[in-house]
């Protein structure tokens, strides 16, 4: 077999490195005080934090150096085997922050939901690699949503709704594929529904959807078809379906603090001690960081533990205070440059695993992205999962390591022949 | 490999486009253009902290410091801060147990593990000293000094009062207040709580990380000074109060002194008494309820809560209606007629004077009856109905059955009770009641309750001659001496100089006469005019005495109670009333022995002051 020395992409690899340290430095201001200010103080955070990006990149090498073809054949056994992890999980979690998604070993706690991600990306890639295999036949797309469909379904049974909803990223992916376009449509007509359907009037809003369709059908169209009436018909009465079964889910399938998060986030209520609180003191502690910041450990909120899950979840809000709008410019420019590497690499890879695999990875990242930003701009109501790389957390910082390596380790190969 | 799709790529990458660029825009809305945040982030980094005022001092009559602050300190501690603290010398420097610091400790790191609560309350100066010099060796401990009431003499507790931490319903009443600050909670602390308390400061601090305090905030231009509170300077006379208190020990009663022709209060004392420094600092609480626990109640102020029947003290007012209605006159007589209504055996008296002097019973029904039959109607029940009208607006006149406007908090003051015809209706039914049924009053008895401060005030407006003014304990207050108009005004009862003349004979004869009734009252080289009283009850009688003297220009006027003491007003509140009188116009106390006697006795031997003889006699 023809060998051909492997060509890393520096790009990503420097995105990632630099990430990951600006994420560091900001976990260590988070928990700055006097008492711990010594790097390697491994009681506190920014501490145990430096441990994991060891071991992130000792695992990066390992990665590098393992043959590509290791991850497509082994893809359903990393899936079955963290699908069982998963089921472990739910009976023998220890319960932290309301949730059972951590397993306790010792000093350590793992997180089985963070792997589940990169697990069904393989395994997905690999069953829609596979010779034969079409989106446009329904027993794929039954099984392709089946197996991201399982472990979303378990770490929801695990009270970690944020991380289930990961898994609507696998849309990107599949769409590349083949997946028709509409469900990206759907997909956003439904979030606007949903929140106009909370924020007015639903029969108002139902005028209006009227309207559309009558300008749609006399203004837009110059002939109009037996069918053209049918769809308009069709897609207002769902419209319609869905704006008045709208209330029924946000009051009887939804949690009450979720609702208050919502509530909260359309600006509905402010309660600003109890669930607005995260929120409202995130805004706060980023809005007063100005264009430059007031400078790295200068941050007075940051500090004073004004905002919760300051290390974790709301780690942006470090980056706001303290290096302003150029500092959280910067990260998420490069950010969105990643992700757009990624996609261009993706589209270079000569084996459909290693495509479908990349844009797996591009799509988890974005809606980890997305998510965790959207939140602490008051943009996305509050589910709490991590910022990649740069949130505090060992199994969240080796997942996406993992996701991302196996990445670089297939591209680096991709010209060796199958 | 591309395949029929990859032009979708462009897509994926425009959303990823998309998304960064919104956030970017929110990034920019919130960090450039809305200065709100920053405004937020300040107001958060800054503490207020309060500047507490000292209360103001109390003075007696003479200028004799009767309350005034002491600094203690507040031990405080940050959680967080604490470091290479050496527990064992901490605590031996604090006098405390490992046990008791790590629960105060616990309960510090509970309410906040980074600011600060306090860690030990209320140490004394003496306690503080032995550590000070050490402080520095306890990091994340620091002082905070507060101020505590000290009255400086054990003396008038009742009538000072005490100051206690706010309640809810202090809260609710007043926002000044806020939860941990004192107020006064009874006496002269809670009616002039206003002057005392002073106006509290506020100091705007910047904190940094830990919540510490760096410096002031804007260079302290937008901090307010406390305002101290006022002096009281008070109508007490502090050696007379701390004698009658001495004379009023081992029994139940009170003593009411007054200046009669400015309607000072110069001693107040309600006996049991308790020493004022029991309800200051730590053993407040502890001391609380021992003394609210007390059957004897020695918090209440029985000059002022009280509510007795006047006995025959009560005759000098009814004379006085009597011969100002022009239904009897001076030179009355009536026989000592036992079968209207029970007397002790002394000849009939021929005068009002005589009357006063004797004390006689069957005079003073007559004397009752003619006030209240006047025989306007003829209708004896409606002329019993007009006849009480009557003689009831004079009684208010006299200060009784209405709260007398004293200085000091309206809700530890009785009324009193002077019946009006309704109070009679209700209990009897209209037109069912007549002289015959209600003559008891006309001796004191019945009916009628009077306050002790009452008591006091008709032994002024004897000595004044037909007036007086209420009776206040704080002369003037604060650095601008405000005075309070409403005691400089006169209260006339309107009845005629003359006429009081007559009683003030009466009194005079009581002491100084053969036959007189307090004879024990009687200072040689003084001439105090006074009245007993023996007024009926369920245990043993009150003894009752009021009185004044000099005659001539009195400079004291009194009313000495002492509950179920046995024997009449003669035989006990009289001569406590000549040692008071002798004790504030001479100076000293020359009888030795009767001051001793009368200081020791307890006339009520038989009355029991535990709660397991009260249980038994319930029984």
């Amino acid at each position: 077999m023809y060998q051909e020395k492997p060509k890393y992409d520096w790009l990503t690899i420097g995105l990632y490195i630099f990430i990951m340290l600006f994420g560091w430095l900001n976990i260590y201001a988070a928990g700055y005080d006097e008492e711990h200010a010594a790097v390697f103080d491994f009681s506190v955070q920014h501490g145990k934090q430096i441990i994991w990006i060891a071991i992130a990149a000792l695992l990066a090498i390992i990665i590098l150096y393992t043959e590509p073809r290791v991850f497509s054949n082994t893809a359903y056994a990393i899936y079955g085997i963290v699908m069982v992890l998963l089921v472990v999980t739910l009976f023998i979690a220890t319960v932290t922050k309301g949730g059972k998604s951590w397993i306790d070993f010792g000093s350590f706690k793992f997180q089985p939901s963070e792997f589940a991600k990169f697990a069904t990306a393989l395994a997905v890639s690999k069953y829609l690699s596979a010779i034969g295999v079409d989106l446009k036949v329904m027993r794929t797309k039954v099984v392709t949503v089946a197996l991201i469909a399982i472990p979303a379904a378990l770490i929801f049974l695990q009270h970690d709704t944020g991380s289930a909803l990961v898994f609507l990223g696998f849309v990107l992916p599949l769409y590349r594929e083949g997946l028709s376009g509409n469900i990206l449509v759907i997909g956003v007509s439904a979030i606007v529904l949903f929140v106009l359907a909370l924020l007015v009037n639903k029969f108002i809003l139902l005028g209006i959807l009227v309207t559309l369709a009558l300008l749609y059908l006399f203004v837009w169209l110059n002939k109009r078809t037996r069918n053209d009436y049918l769809h308009t018909l069709i897609v207002v009465a769902s419209c319609a379906l869905f704006v008045f079964s709208v209330d029924f889910v946000f009051n009887s399938i939804l949690e009450p603090h979720q609702r208050e998060r919502i509530d909260v986030l359309l600006g509905k209520t402010e309660d600003l001690q109890g669930s607005g609180y995260n929120v409202n003191q995130s805004k706060i502690a980023i809005g007063s960081g100005g264009i430059i910041g007031k400078g790295f450990l200068n941050g007075t909120l940051t500090k004073a533990d004004f905002v919760p899950e300051q290390e974790t979840d709301f780690i942006f809000c470090t980056v706001g205070e303290e290096w302003g709008f150029f500092g959280c410019t910067l990260l998420i420019v490069l950010y969105v440059i990643l992700l757009q590497r990624l996609i261009v690499m993706a589209e270079r890879q000569r084996s459909s695993f290693a495509r479908v695999y990349g844009y797996s990875v591009a799509s988890i990242l974005f809606i980890h992205l997305f998510v965790n930003v959207g939140m602490v701009l008051g943009l996305v109501p509050v589910i709490g999962i991590p910022l990649p790389f740069f949130s505090y957390g060992g199994s969240s910082l080796l997942a996406f390591t993992i996701l991302l390596f196996i990445f670089i380790r297939q591209d680096a190969s991709k010209n060796q022949l199958l | 490999m591309s395949n029929q799709f990859s032009d979708r790529s462009r897509v994926v990458k425009i959303i990823f486009l998309v998304v960064g660029v919104l956030f970017i825009v929110r990034l920019a809305i919130l960090q450039l253009f809305n200065p709100e945040y920053k405004e937020k982030a300040i107001m958060q980094s800054l503490r207020n902290v309060t500047q507490y005022p000292a209360r103001g001092f109390i003075y007696d009559r003479h200028g004799e410091l009767l309350v005034h602050n002491e600094a203690v300190y507040d031990l405080m501690v940050i959680p967080r801060m604490v470091k290479d603290l050496d527990t064992g010398y901490f605590c031996h420097c604090l006098n405390i147990s490992r046990e008791e610091f790590d629960e105060h400790m616990e309960k510090a790191r509970k309410y906040s593990p980074y600011s600060a609560s306090i860690f030990m309350k209320q140490i004394s100066k003496e306690e503080y000293a032995k550590f000070e010099n050490k402080m520095y060796r306890f990091k994340g401990f620091y002082i905070s000094q507060r101020t505590l009431r000290i009255y400086d003499r054990p003396i008038a507790a009742q009538v000072l009062g005490y100051v206690g931490e706010v309640d809810q319903g202090d809260l609710d009443r007043d926002h000044y207040y806020k939860r941990g600050d004192y107020i006064g909670k009874s006496g002269l602390e809670k009616s002039y709580e206003e002057v005392l308390r002073g106006t509290k400061g506020q100091k705007i601090m910047h904190v940094d990380v830990h919540n510490r305090e760096i410096g002031p905030y804007r260079n302290g231009e937008l901090d307010t000074m406390p305002i101290e509170g006022c002096n009281l300077y008070t109508t007490l006379d502090a050696n007379l109060q701390a004698y009658a208190e001495e004379l009023m020990a081992n029994k139940r009663g009170c003593v009411v002194a007054l200046e009669p022709s400015t309607g000072e209060v110069l001693a107040m004392v309600s006996a049991p008494t308790y020493d004022p420094n029991l309800l200051v600092g730590r053993i407040r609480g502890k001391n609380y309820l021992m003394l609210n626990g007390d059957l004897a109640k020695p918090m209440l102020n029985r000059a002022l809560m009280g509510q007795y029947p006047p006995g025959s003290i009560f005759k000098v007012a009814q004379s006085m209606v009597a011969l100002d209605l022009g239904v009897i006159s001076p030179e009355t007589g009536f026989a000592c007629d036992k079968s209207l209504v029970g007397c002790h055996n002394h000849p009939s008296a021929r005068s009002v004077r005589e009357a006063i002097k004797m004390s006689c019973n069957p005079y003073f029904y007559q004397v009752y009856r003619r006030v209240i039959q006047q025989g306007k109607y003829k209708n004896i029940y409606k002329d019993s109905q007009y006849g009480l009208t009557v003689w009831r607006n004079y009684m208010l006149r006299f200060g009784f059955g209405q709260k007398l406007d004293i200085d000091l908090p309206k809700s530890g003051l009785s009324t009193g009770n002077i019946p009006d015809t309704a109070y009679y209706n209700r209990w009897y039914g209209r037109e069912r009641w007549a002289f015959s049924t209600i003559y008891s009053n006309s001796i004191g008895q019945g009916e009628v309750t009077v306050v002790p401060i009452q008591m006091a005030n008709l032994a002024a407006i004897v000595a004044n001659r037909g007036y007086y003014i209420t009776p206040h304990v704080v002369r003037f207050y604060g650095p601008d001496s405000i005075r309070n108009d409403k005691y400089l005004e006169r209260h006339e009862t309107g009845i005629k100089k003359e006429y009081f003349d007559i009683a003030a004979d009466g009194m005079f004869d009581v002491v100084h006469v053969p036959g007189g009734t307090a004879r024990r009252a009687r200072v040689d080289g003084l001439d105090i005019c006074g009245k007993t009283g023996t007024a009926e009850n369920y245990g043993n009688d009150h003894s009752v005495f009021i009185c004044f003297a000099p005659k001539n220009d009195p400079k004291i006027a009194l009313a000495v109670y002492v509950e179920n003491a046995q024997g009449g007003g003669g035989t006990w509140a009289a001569p406590i009333a000549g040692l008071i009188i002798e004790k504030y116009l001479n100076g000293e106390v020359k009888r030795k022995d009767v001051e001793k006697m009368y200081k020791e006795i307890n006339p009520c031997q038989k009355l029991p002051l535990t709660r397991r003889v009260k249980k038994q006699r319930k029984r």
